[in-house]
């Protein structure tokens, strides 16, 4: 049962505005003609998230997004196109004509799925953020589960990306 | 702890932004006075700034005062809204910095289990500030200083990553208020005269941290970024008045918030000996550690901030390709060995 009073007042206001904001930027980044402001609308969207992970209290998660998502992979990604083409300004060629007409049913499914998974997966599950008998938020309890039953999938996870570095160092190499 | 006063959350809030605030503008001025003024000019046999009140202590402000009179130029071809933007992404990044260090038993901002994994990623973020500001200025040298400053905070954020790891493994935790704890509380050989601060083991891993934290900061030799003679100023090129004064306030705040996490992590942060005085733990330190505890960081924020600046004056400039070699070729490996041996210690032991 959910009483009045657990609805936490300040972090759904907190949760929509942020929402908000991630609506807006992902729209940005494909309607967007530049391709260094969409990137920089993307990692609005990436920096939206972390802070949704942030009210759920999953601080670890946030800081993998960020350190992960924006410190590695946007700044790389920039470092690409501006290395090769970012032009100022507007870029004609940067939309896909009637790529709406695709876009749009994936996105669809998409949503579907995860509504569809998410409502499956835990139905009434309520989870204790605070008080006794919370663990949320504890790193150590994360590890532990990632090197005891988790394990195997943990390393069947390095080993491909260890396959994805030695490929491309082999596509990199000249001789 | 019970205070006297109950203070609301708002005002506790509050508290902590100006804390914040203090505690990032007050170690960017002292460096900057101290050691970019004062002890750079001692090491070129002169005065340096004298006019501006007693030794030219006031010049700070008269410099403050010069940036924000001047004019405040966007050259007119650059993208404006990121132009605007790039200075506060990167002073945001050294904000955010200063939340997870803690100053005493009780005098910290926030601190929660992932404080170091967090300290690593908000410092990352600072290279997407140089980013934009190297695109946005639509400046050829901007965008070559901008473009050589990732590939250099890139290739230098590695090694940082893992020369922190063995302190953690020694540690047992992620969280700096635990790790300052830890390195007062424990003893080396049953001896705890002087706590157990781990530069005494993790020397190695000191060592590449703080030639990280130099390559991170884009401080000589390490200046490849800004280097004025190959590319004017850098990624600053375009940059004046107001705006180019927050790249430089952020540039020795984040000096200055590097070395109090370095003194956190290796040199016992705020923390005296719990020996000296008889605490068991962290609820028995007296009160008063509260107001010692932040001059101790202070003070070991000093001597790490005043290194940094003395490599600075007395080093070259690395080549570009000998500052990627040496970070993917020397600091790595050697940063990988130490965790391995580290953690062959920990067990062991």
């Amino acid at each position: 049962m959910m009483l009045a009073s657990d609805i936490q007042v300040a972090q759904n206001i907190g949760f929509g505005i942020i929402a908000a904001v991630m609506v807006l930027a992902a729209i940005r980044v494909v309607t967007s003609k530049n391709v260094v402001h969409a990137a920089l609308s993307l990692i609005a969207v990436m920096a939206g998230s972390a802070a949704q992970y942030l009210l759920l209290s999953a601080e670890f998660v946030a800081v993998t997004q960020v350190l992960v998502y924006i410190g590695a992979v946007m700044v790389l990604f920039l470092f690409g196109v501006m290395l090769t083409r970012a032009k100022l300004g507007k870029d004609v060629d940067l939309d896909n004509k009637g790529a709406w007409a695709y876009g749009a049913p994936v996105a669809l499914l998409m949503l579907g799925v995860m509504v569809y998974v998410l409502t499956k997966g835990f139905k009434d599950t309520k989870i204790s953020v605070s008080g006794k008998g919370s663990n949320v938020g504890q790193n150590s309890l994360l590890s532990d589960k990632i090197f005891s039953s988790y394990a195997l999938p943990f390393w069947a996870l390095s080993f491909v990306l260890l396959a994805a570095v030695i490929g491309a160092i082999v596509l990199a190499r000249k001789d | 702890m019970n205070l006297a006063v109950t203070i609301p959350y708002w005002g506790q809030s509050l508290l902590r932004v100006l804390g914040g605030t203090v505690a990032v503008l007050l170690p960017a001025g002292t460096i900057v006075y101290l050691f970019l003024f004062k002890m750079m000019s001692f090491m070129q046999s002169r005065l340096g700034p004298m006019e501006a009140g007693p030794y030219g202590s006031m010049q700070l402000f008269a410099e403050v005062g010069k940036w924000l009179q001047k004019e405040d130029i966007t050259p007119a071809r650059a993208d404006k809204r990121v132009f605007r933007a790039a200075p506060l992404v990167v002073l945001v990044s050294t904000f955010l910095l200063v939340a997870v260090v803690p100053f005493g038993p009780d005098a910290y901002f926030t601190q929660f289990d992932a404080g170091i994994f967090y300290m690593l990623a908000v410092s990352s973020i600072s290279t997407l500030g140089i980013l934009m500001a190297g695109w946005s200025s639509a400046n050829k040298y901007s965008l070559l200083g901008g473009l050589r400053a990732a590939g250099q905070l890139i290739a230098y954020e590695l090694p940082m990553v893992l020369s922190v790891l063995g302190v953690v493994i020694q540690a047992g935790s992620m969280n700096l208020q635990t790790i300052v704890i830890k390195q007062n509380s424990d003893s080396i050989f049953g001896w705890n005269g002087l706590g157990y601060p781990y530069i005494a083991t993790q020397f190695v891993g000191f060592l590449v941290f703080m030639i990280s934290v130099q390559a991170e900061l884009t401080q000589t030799p390490f200046d490849m970024p800004i280097a004025e003679s190959e590319l004017v100023s850098g990624y600053m090129t375009e940059y004046s008045g107001f705006r180019f004064l927050i790249f430089f306030i952020a540039e020795f705040a984040t000096a200055g918030v590097f070395a109090l996490i370095a003194s956190v992590l290796f040199l016992g942060g705020w923390g005296i000996p719990f020996s000296w005085f008889g605490w068991q733990s962290v609820d028995s330190i007296d009160n008063w550690m509260n107001v010692a505890g932040p001059l101790v960081m202070i003070t070991k924020m000093m001597v790490l901030a005043g290194i940094i600046m003395w490599v600075r004056f007395s080093f070259p400039r690395f080549r570009e390709d000998q500052l990627q070699r040496f970070a993917w070729k020397v600091l790595i490996p050697v940063s990988l060995i130490n965790i391995m041996l580290t953690a062959i210690f920990k067990v062991a032991f």
